[in-house]
């Protein structure tokens, strides 16, 4: 299979597009102090169970973001797509909180609005958020069929069958219940 | 008191360390105006002969009797300047040493306030020099005999330098055997010298030595006295063969009634079974078997018909009534040289040692590729089948923040030899997972580059973990490794036959308890701490007891040999000597203020205080103390004094830095 | 030993892991063991909360931990690995940051709620293992077992980063218990590994992909059963069954329980009450193991 060859992209990359300054305001965010131990040994990519799937991995967004390559971090889809399993965070030698740095990320560009758009995962982590903004709990049904709508509604036809299941079984909750007063609650959605 | 106080003040630039942050030429001006002072210079380089020099004319032309140097730290150049005092014609101790770069020039950054802050530290150094009074230190001789603990290869060297330079030494191991670590490794690297070629003709020059008692099987329980004068007290284990009257037949070994070996062999690392009464390995030394009362039938059940005592027959080397004895000996000097244990691999559990029976730690590896191990040098797992893929993982319970943080020195380089060897041994597919390679040793980087000529593999990325889960049939049966290749950039899964933990170096389980008993420090490891990183790499602050080896830190075969020479000369040095000068700022007891209460006793961290029941007063040891004052802070009666620290010229020290406030 | 406890059960525990809130409840009370309701508990600020805004998240968990200071019992119960994680992060980041300490502080206060502290957050199992102890569960235990082995699949959430009794990589707990229940148990190196989370929601083929690995694996090392200690996991590997039969070929077919299920099972109570008949996945199974002996036990009497 011929491969189509692309010489229009470089991979060099200029010291002024990094911002060591950034880098260094993420080192003292609380949980992101381990930022620059960092070892490079792969333990975190290694461990982790979505690596696979991440354009960069735990070790690479880490590297990235101590050299303060901002955007490639905040634009990644690997901080998106980690589950918070907490895999490498026990397993780092230098006992970095990798999972809550990319909880840090995460909020970081849904602040910036430097995430994909349509794209499913922070759209829920919004969704849940409003969700429980209004009510103080969460609805699982209520939250998914949010995501989908905002995302991709054709996904909903996929679901269908796991749908009907749950609600077979009693497991599925259509009415959300609504807390009488919950403070501290957000004033605005995500 | 009638004499006039004449006092010089030097004040140092130290090129530019202190002059960039202090006005030195105004702290010698302000000086010049200071009570007593006659003269008062500031000089580029105070410790250079010129400013040694100056020092000394200064004594003679203008009479001074005080000086004041205003440097450095005195732990670097104090003795200089009271040589030059003493060459001047002056007593050393009318002087008084202030430190205005470490603790002024270098941790400030306001020039104005560093300033002022040198003038107040001379200040207080004018005031307390003049109540200064003449001094002599004091001589204690030194005795020649000397203990080395620890029967490694570094107690071993250390042993045998000192009792070819003819001096007496007491060689103290804990185990039935001196040998330490190093018998049990096959070869060593980077030369692939059979370990055992090497080490068991110095064990046997031990044995044979005129100068050298050797106690195997013993330890050292206590200590007293002081460099020169220690009195140590050795426990000595039963072995229940009498040393003297065995010939090392081993005929008792071989008639014991267990017929096959039935217990963990430890020499093996559980590799193999051995018999209660057992010798560790064929090259022993002392070559006299030991029983083990907790597996042997007599101890335990006392119904054995005692085989092993019927073989030795005449000789009558048995005695299962043999008690522990106790020796007590005078030393003038000390060797530790203790060593290390290794980390124990189940702390890492990512890797499945004890749970999967094919992952091995090194040194199971180095038994196992050893002629005289468990499988005569075959490499089996343990169903018997020939490996056909091994990985090696650094870094096993090193550079880790959850177990120890430092790196232990020696694994990449045994992780590169075991590599040789397992694929010399098996002809296997060979991966190597590291974090850094570190081979900076003589020869080191050309045994790398070999073994990459050999075709192992190199993989950077710490393991993630070690499992059997079988993720298609290609994975079934084995172990599988899984790990980022970092230089790749990819999630990697591995399967192989073999894992071999390159575990790392800590110190001894009971370290703080021996450090207590020789009176040491510990870094923050937990390794015994050396006097000066640099400049005293193997003394410590007990003078007269020096380190060797893996006890002060994770070091590979020829750094603990130059380690344990290094020791020997040390302790050579002070032999020769003949005596050791000591500081006369001690404490001593005003007899007449004493009540005898004794508060002082347990204060002092160096059991340098008596209590004498006929005066019943206390008196301090001026050999024992260290000058730390803090007996003379204890005593309710202020019948305490230190030299160089009494009262007056504390409060005048205190007085002269707060006279300006 | 405390035989009052207050209870968090959390959202999932109303929906698609009512079972899980059933069997919990119904086993506490075959033990002795009083579950007190915090009222009007919200959301615990789990995973997806904590993404967009942490400083809210963590008052809106503390408040749930105030709520448990204020009420009679401070030892405060929640099944949901997910809530026990983030309860738990909320103390640790309160006692290691002023910062974050100071809004939650200041935010309790102005609802006159109490301060956290002397809050224990607690998981079932771990109070079964501590609380109870293997000896009582033992004679508590009057069912055989009637069915295949079990594999143990504890997650993430419970065991990471923060746990207080077991070992965090190689947890051995609920093995521990269902053995101690007559129980059988198969090992799998993937008993703690993560089951996808809520990526079978956004991404399907990568969450049912990690789904599909662990129910093999447990099917390939001799389970007839999994069981769980999180809503999430048992949700993930159960509804996914079918969608895997599809996009795999292969015949899984495995029930997905609750440890507090087959623990409460063997302790006597009726399937019933334990939400047996709200799984998915494994029906017939489920009906032969504890329908039919239930059956059999009615026939006895």
């Amino acid at each position: 299979m011929a491969t189509k060859l692309n010489f229009s992209e470089r991979t060099i990359k200029f010291q002024r597009e990094a911002d060591p300054e950034w880098a260094r305001q993420v080192s003292e965010h609380p949980g992101c102090e381990g930022l620059f131990s960092c070892l490079q040994c792969g333990s975190c990519t290694g461990t982790c169970p979505l690596s696979i799937y991440m354009d960069y991995g735990p070790r690479r967004i880490i590297g990235l973001a101590r050299e303060g390559f901002r955007k490639e971090v905040l634009n990644s889809q690997t901080i998106w797509l980690c589950a918070s399993c907490y895999s490498c965070a026990v397993h780092c030698p230098q006992q970095i909180h990798i999972t809550d740095v990319m909880y840090n990320f995460k909020r970081e560009a849904i602040r910036s609005h430097l995430y994909p758009k349509r794209f499913a995962i922070p759209v829920l982590a919004q969704e849940f958020y409003n969700v429980v903004r209004r009510n103080g709990r969460t609805s699982e049904f209520l939250v998914v069929l949010r995501m989908a709508l905002r995302t991709n509604p054709l996904i909903l036809f996929t679901m269908w069958r796991t749908g009907l299941d749950l609600l077979r079984t009693g497991r599925l909750k259509l009415m959300s219940e609504k807390l009488k007063h919950v403070p501290f609650l957000p004033k605005e959605d995500a | 008191m009638s004499e006039e106080i004449r006092t010089g003040v030097y004040t140092c630039h130290c090129g530019s360390n202190i002059a960039a942050t202090v006005d030195v030429k105004a702290v010698a001006e302000y000086a010049a105006k200071l009570p007593n002072v006659v003269v008062s210079r500031d000089y580029k380089y105070m410790c250079s002969d010129p400013g040694q020099d100056l020092i000394k004319q200064d004594i003679r032309e203008h009479k001074l009797n005080r000086i004041v140097v205003a440097s450095c730290s005195p732990h670097l150049h104090e003795h200089t300047f009271r040589t030059a005092l003493a060459k001047g014609g002056l007593n050393e101790f009318l002087f008084q040493m202030v430190n205005i770069r470490e603790q002024d020039s270098w941790v400030h950054l306001d020039k104005p306030a560093a300033t002022v802050k040198a003038m107040d530290l001379v200040r207080a150094a004018v005031c307390r020099v003049a109540l200064h009074k003449p001094l002599t230190k004091g001589s204690v001789p030194i005795r020649a005999d000397v203990l080395v603990v620890g029967g490694g290869i570094a107690g071993i060297h250390a042993a045998l330098t000192l009792a070819n330079a003819g001096k007496k030494v007491y060689l103290v191991e804990r185990e039935p055997t001196i040998g330490g670590h190093m018998a049990k490794f096959d070869k060593t690297f980077p030369t692939l010298d059979c370990a055992a070629c090497i080490l068991t003709p110095k064990m046997s020059s031990v044995r044979a030595h005129p100068n050298i008692t050797l106690w195997s099987y013993s330890e050292v329980t206590q200590v007293d006295g002081y460099v020169g004068n220690f009195k140590v007290t050795v426990t000595r284990k039963p072995r229940y063969i009498m040393e003297d009257l065995c010939v090392g037949c081993l005929e008792c070994i071989e008639a014991c009634v267990y017929k096959e070996g039935k217990f963990v062999d430890e020499f093996n690392m559980g590799l193999s079974k051995r018999k209660p009464i057992y010798i560790p390995f064929p090259q022993a030394i002392p070559q006299v078997p030991v029983i083990d009362p907790e597996t042997c039938i007599d101890f335990k059940t006392g119904k054995c018909k005692k085989s092993c005592v019927d073989a030795c027959g005449e000789r009558h080397a048995i005695n299962l009534k043999m008690k522990e004895t106790t020796e007590i000996i005078d030393v003038g000097t000390i060797i530790l040289s203790t060593g290390f244990q290794v980390f124990d691999a189940h702390r890492s559990p990512e890797y499945g040692y004890g749970v999967y029976p094919n992952v091995y730690t090194a040194l199971e590896i180095e038994r196992l590729v050893n002629a005289s191990g468990p499988t005569s040098g075959e490499v089996v797992l343990r169903d018997g089948k020939r490996p056909k893929s091994v990985a090696i993982i650094h870094c096993v319970g090193s550079r880790d923040e959850k177990n120890n943080r430092w790196c232990s020195r020696v694994c990449c380089m045994y992780s590169l030899k075991l590599a040789h060897l397992l694929k010399e041994h098996t002809d296997a597919e060979i991966f190597n997972f590291y974090i850094d390679i570190r081979t900076p040793g003589k020869g080191f980087e050309e045994f790398y580059q070999k073994l990459r000529n050999e075709g192992v593999h190199f993989i950077r990325g710490k393991v993630a973990e070690v499992t059997d889960w079988a993720f298609d049939p290609s994975e079934e049966g084995k172990l599988v490794i899984r790990v980022e290749d970092t230089l790749l950039g990819f999630a990697r899964r591995i399967p192989v036959d073999m894992v071999v933990l390159a575990t790392g170096l800590e110190p001894h389980a009971d370290a703080q308890e021996v450090r207590r008993r020789f009176n040491l420090t510990c870094s923050s490891e937990g390794f015994f701490l050396e006097r000066h990183p640099k400049l005293a790499p193997v003394s410590t602050f007990t003078d007269g007891v020096f380190l060797a080896g893996a006890c002060q830190s994770p070091k590979d075969i020829p750094d603990t040999v130059a380690q344990a020479g290094a020791a020997a000369a040390e302790a050579l040095a002070l032999i020769d000597a003949g005596h050791v000068e000591i500081e006369p700022n001690t404490a001593f007891v005003l007899e007449e203020d004493c009540s005898g209460c004794r508060t002082c006793i347990p204060m002092c961290p160096f059991s340098a205080i008596t209590f004498s029941e006929e005066t019943k007063l206390a008196s301090i040891n001026q050999a024992l103390c260290k000058g730390c004052g803090t007996c003379v802070a204890s005593c309710p009666s202020g019948s305490i004094v230190q030299n160089l620290y009494d009262d007056e010229e504390i409060f005048a020290e205190i007085e002269g830095v707060l006279s300006n406030a | 030993m405390p035989q009052d406890y207050s209870y968090f059960p959390g959202c999932s525990l109303q929906s698609t892991g009512v079972a899980y809130d059933e069997s919990v409840r119904a086993l506490f009370a075959l033990l002795d063991l009083k579950l007190h309701e915090l009222p009007e508990w919200n959301c615990c600020g789990a995973t997806s909360y904590m993404s967009i805004d942490e400083g809210s998240a963590f008052v809106l968990s503390a408040r749930n931990l105030s709520l448990a200071a204020q009420a009679k019992h401070r030892d405060l119960v929640t099944p949901c690995s997910a809530c026990y994680l983030v309860l738990k992060k909320t103390q640790d980041y309160v006692e290691h940051y002023p910062a974050i300490a100071n809004k939650v502080q200041q935010g309790l206060q102005a609802e006159g709620l109490p301060p956290l502290n002397g809050v224990q957050v607690r998981h079932p199992l771990e109070i079964l293992y501590n609380d109870v102890g293997l000896d009582r569960i033992k004679h508590a235990s009057v069912r055989p077992w009637r069915g295949a082995p079990i594999a143990c699949y504890y997650g993430c959430q419970l065991v990471r980063p923060y746990c207080d009794s077991d070992q965090q990589q190689n947890p051995t707990h609920m093995e521990e218990v269902l053995k101690a229940a007559g129980i059988p148990t198969v090992d799998f190196a993937l008993k703690t590994k993560c089951c996808g989370g809520s990526l079978t929601g956004t991404i399907p083929a990568v969450g049912q992909r990690l789904n599909y690995l662990i129910l093999k694996e447990a099917i390939r090392k001799g389970a007839g059963a999994i069981v769980t200690v999180c809503p999430l996991c048992q949700y993930n590997l159960d509804a996914y069954q079918a969608d895997i039969r599809k996009s795999t070929g292969e015949a899984i077919d495995i029930p997905v329980l609750y440890f507090s299920q087959v623990l409460g099972w063997a302790m006597g109570a009726d399937a019933k009450a334990l939400g047996l008949q709200r799984s998915i996945a494994g029906k017939q199974t489920i009906k032969q193991w504890f329908a039919a002996s239930e059956r059999e036990e009615k026939a006895h009497v």
